[in-house]
C-alpha cells in the first residue's frame, strides 16, 4: 500500500460518515483558532499597553514624592517636614557635570482646573513646567509656539493647549492662537496647540495645557516651593539606568540622606516597560494555555471518533487481515485517518483564527503571532497522530479469526 | 527478525518462500506418493479452544493432504471441526498442536506478519457472506488484495480487470458491493481471490447464502478454475455443492472419518465449459436472486 492508497481509504473512511467528521473535526478546529486568537489577543494587548508606556514620552525618569518624610524629618523632635522636591533640586540636577546622562530635568506642578472660553467650559489637567518637558513626554505643537525659557523667567501667562482642549473650548471653528482663556480665574493666552497623543491608560492625554510653572503657582496652585514630580530625561535609553543612579545620588545629597532612604520614588520607563512587557508575556502564554487545552479536548474527541471507527469497521479489519493486509497496512490506514481529520481540522483552524484576529475583541486589536499559527498548526497534526496511534494499534492488533467473526 | 529467516524449515534448511517442497521435506503421510507435490499437508493437528473452565477440542490429530490441481470438498456438520480445519488451513488460525505446510512452508513457526504475507500470495478467501469492503467498487475490492501485495497500481488495474473478466463481471467493475446481487458479489470475490494467483483457493460455505441458480454458477467457476489446474478447497454440509468436487473429505467430531475420490457430478457441464472461451462463460440469463 503506497501513501496514495492510504490516503485514498482514510478519505474513503472519513467521508463514509460527513456529519461525523465534521464534528470531530470541529474539535480541532476551535482549539487551532482559539490558540491563534488568543494568542494574538495576548500579543495584542500587551503590544498597546507597550505603545501607551512609550506614548507616555521615551527615555524619561519620573521623579515623585512617595509621601514619605525626608529632610532631616526626626532630627527637630517635634517639628516634621514633608520632603520636596524644590527649584535647588531641579538644578542640582539638571548639571552636566554631575550627571552627565541627564539630558533635561523639567519640574512639574499640576493642577485640575476649568477652562473657559466664552460661553464654553471644559475641565482640564494643568501642567506648569518648563520648554523640556514636551520633548522629554512626547507632545508636539501643531500650531503655534511651545511655551520658552522666556515664558517661564516671565511668569509669563501663556499656555499650550492639548487637542480636546482646543475642540471643547472653540467649537465654532475659530483660531485658538492668539485667543485668550481664562483657568481657574486667570487669563492664559493660547500660544500653541498641541498634536494629538491620545489615551494613555486611564487618562487623556489630550486633556492637558501646559503652562510656565512659574505662572501656574503664581496663580493656580500658590508659590510652594515644591513641585508635584521631576520628569528627567535620559540621553538615550541605554543610559537610561545610569542616569536613574545619577539622579538618585544628587537627590540624596540634597536631602541629607541615603539613597535608601530617599523620600522620592524614581520611576523608570524601561524598568516599567520591562515590567509590563513580561506580565503580559505571562497574560499571553496563560490564554494560549488555555486554549491548548481545548485543542487537547478536541484531540481526545478525534480519539474518540477513531475508537468508535475501529469497533465499527472490526469486520472490514477482518475481511482486509484475510486477504492479506499486514498489521502495518492497518496501522497505517487508522493513522492516516486521524491525522487528516484533525489536518484538515487544523487547516480550517488556522484560516478562522487568522480571520478571526482581523476583528477587535474586547477593545484590543489583536496581533497575530506567526509562531502561534505554526505551534498550533504542528500541535494539531502531533495531536491527531498521538490520539489516533491507540485506535489504529488496536484496529491492527485484531486477531483475523476474531475481527471476522465481529458483526 | 527478517521473515526470511522464519521462512526456514524446521531443520534448518535455507529454503525460501518459493521452494517447493522436496519429497523428503513435508511428510507425505498417508496419502501414497503421487507425482503431483502437496499444497497442503496437515500432520497431527490438533486444536483446543480453552472457553473458561472448559476446553474444547475442535480437531484431533487430523492428517491430510492435499495436492496441487486437487478439489476437495471438507463437509461435516455443524461443530464438526471444519470451520477450524479452514482456519487452519487459511492460516488465520495456528494448530495448537501437530504441524501444517503450506507449499513446503511450516505455518507453525511464523509470526503474525509473515503470516499475514501467507494469506496474501499463497491463499485466496471465498466466504459465505463475501465478505467485500463496503462502499468500495468491485475493482477496488480485486485490486486490494494486489495493493496489499505490493503491486503496483497499473499492474494492480490489469490484473483486478482480468480477473473480473474470468468470473465475467468486468461490466460490473465500478459497481459497489450494495449494487449487486449475491451471486455477483460472490463472483467479485472469487476475482479477489484468485487474482493474487494463490496456490490455494479456499472457500467457505460459499454457496451458503445463495439460491440454487447462483449456486450453480458459482460452482461452476470453481469447477472451470480447478480445470484450469487450480487448486480449491470449499467447505460446505450441503452434498449437492460436494458433488462439484474430485474428493470428498468427511469431518465428525474433530477427526476425518471419510475421505473419498468421487467423480464430479456436473462433469458434462465442465467439459462444455472448458471449451468455451475464457471470459465468455458467464452464465446467461438473470444473475440476480441472491440473498441482497
Amino acid at each position: 500500500m503506497s501513501v496514495f492508497d492510504n490516503l485514498r481509504v482514510a478519505i474513503g473512511g472519513i467521508s463514509s460518515n460527513k456529519l461525523r467528521s465534521v464534528l470531530t473535526t470541529l474539535g480541532v478546529l476551535i482549539g487551532v483558532a482559539a490558540v491563534i486568537i488568543l494568542v494574538a489577543v495576548g500579543t495584542g494587548s500587551s503590544q498597546a499597553v507597550e505603545s501607551r508606556i512609550n506614548q507616555l514620552g521615551t527615555n524619561t525618569l519620573t521623579v515623585f514624592n512617595t509621601g514619605r518624610f525626608g529632610r532631616g524629618a526626626f532630627s527637630g523632635g517635634t517639628q516634621t517636614q514633608e520632603a520636596t522636591l524644590t527649584i535647588a533640586d531641579v538644578n542640582a540636577l539638571d548639571n552636566p557635570n554631575n550627571a552627565p546622562d541627564v539630558k533635561s530635568v523639567s519640574p512639574v506642578v499640576t493642577t485640575s482646573e476649568t477652562a473657559t472660553y466664552g460661553a464654553e467650559s471644559y475641565t482640564t489637567t494643568v501642567e506648569g513646567s518648563t520648554p523640556s518637558y514636551l520633548s522629554a513626554e512626547d507632545y508636539t505643537v501643531q500650531a503655534g509656539s511651545a511655551i520658552s525659557s522666556q515664558d517661564v523667567t516671565s511668569h509669563a501667562q501663556v499656555v499650550d493647549i492639548g487637542s480636546d482642549v482646543a475642540s471643547n473650548l472653540f467649537t465654532t471653528g475659530e483660531n485658538p492662537l492668539g485667543a485668550t482663556i481664562m483657568i481657574g480665574s486667570t487669563n492664559f493666552e493660547v500660544i500653541g496647540v498641541l498634536a494629538s497623543k491620545g489615551t494613555s491608560g486611564l487618562t487623556d492625554q489630550d486633556a492637558v495645557a501646559i503652562a510656565p510653572y512659574t505662572a501656574v503657582e503664581d496663580h493656580l496652585t500658590g508659590y510652594a516651593q515644591s513641585f508635584s514630580e521631576l520628569i528627567v530625561q535620559g540621553r538615550s535609553s541605554s543610559t537610561l539606568n545610569l542616569a536613574e543612579a545619577e539622579v538618585e545620588n544628587i537627590l540624596a545629597a540634597q536631602n541629607d540622606t541615603t539613597v535608601a532612604d530617599l523620600p522620592f520614588e524614581v520611576l523608570n520607563q524601561a524598568t516599567l516597560l520591562s515590567t509590563v512587557q513580561s506580565t503580559s508575556s505571562t497574560f499571553t502564554v496563560l490564554l494560549g494555555a488555555v486554549a491548548a487545552i481545548s485543542l487537547l479536548v478536541g484531540g481526545i474527541g478525534v480519539m474518540n471518533i477513531m475508537l468508535v471507527t475501529v469497533t465499527e469497521r472490526t469486520h472490514e479489519i477482518g475481511i482486509r487481515k484475510a486477504i492479506g493486509a499486514p498489521k502495518s497496512a492497518i496501522l497505517a490506514q487508522f493513522l492516516f485517518e486521524a491525522v487528516l481529520l484533525s489536518l484538515i481540522g487544523g487547516t480550517v483552524g488556522v484560516a478562522i483564527g487568522v480571520i478571526g484576529s482581523r476583528f477587535k475583541i474586547v477593545g484590543v486589536q489583536p496581533v497575530i503571532a506567526p509562531y502561534s499559527i505554526v505551534l498550533a498548526f504542528c500541535v494539531s497534526i502531533a495531536v491527531g497522530v498521538f490520539f489516533g496511534f491507540y485506535p489504529a494499534n488496536r484496529a491492527a492488533s485484531l486477531r483475523p479469526i476474531d475481527a471476522l467473526r465481529y458483526e | 527478525m527478517s521473515s526470511r529467516r522464519l521462512f526456514r524449515r524446521r531443520d534448518g534448511s535455507p529454503e525460501g518462500l518459493r521452494a517447493l517442497p522436496s519429497q523428503g521435506g513435508a511428510p507425505t503421510g498417508s496419502v501414497p506418493l503421487g507425482g503431483r507435490r502437496p499444497v497442503v499437508v496437515l500432520r497431527s493437528v490438533s486444536k483446543t479452544y480453552s472457553t473458561g473452565a472448559i476446553e474444547v477440542n475442535a480437531l484431533r490429530r487430523v492428517s491430510l493432504r492435499v495436492e496441487a490441481g486437487d478439489f476437495v470438498a471438507i463437509m461435516g456438520a455443524s461443530g464438526s471441526g471444519k470451520s477450524t480445519m479452514m482456519n487452519i488451513i487459511g492460516c488465520l488460525d495456528v494448530p495448537t498442536r501437530g504441524h501444517y505446510w503450506l507449499e513446503g512452508v511450516d505455518v507453525r513457526q511464523l509470526e503474525d506478519s509473515d503470516l499475514s504475507r501467507i494469506r496474501n500470495r499463497k491463499i485466496g478467501f471465498v466466504f459465505q457472506n463475501y465478505n467485500l469492503i463496503p462502499r468500495t467498487t468491485a475493482l477496488a475490492n480485486v485490486e486490494l488484495a494486489l495493493a496489499y501485495g505490493g503491486v503496483k497500481a497499473k499492474e494492480r488495474h490489469a490484473r483486478a480487470m482480468g480477473a473480473l473478466c474470468q468470473v465475467g463481471l468486468e461490466d460490473r467493475s465500478h459497481h459497489l458491493p450494495s449494487e449487486m446481487s449475491g451471486g455477483q458479489q460472490q463472483r467479485v470475490a472469487i476475482a479477489r481471490a484468485l487474482v493474487t494467483n494463490p496456490a490455494l483457493i479456499l472457500a467457505d460455505e460459499p454457496t451458503g447464502n445463495l439460491d440454487t441458480a447462483s449456486s450453480h454458477e458459482v460452482m461452476a467457476i470453481f469447477s472451470r478454475l480447478n480445470a484450469e489446474g487450480r487448486t480449491v478447497v470449499i467447505i460446505t454440509h450441503e452434498p449437492d455443492i460436494a458433488s462439484f468436487a474430485s474428493r470428498v473429505v468427511r469431518l465428525r467430531d474433530g477427526q476425518i472419518y471419510e475421505d473419498s475420490r468421487i467423480v464430479p457430478v456436473h462433469s458434462e457441464t465442465r467439459m462444455e465449459e472448458r471449451e468455451a472461451p475464457p471470459g465468455t462463460m458467464a452464465v446467461s440469463g438473470d444473475l440476480g436472486g441472491g440473498a441482497t
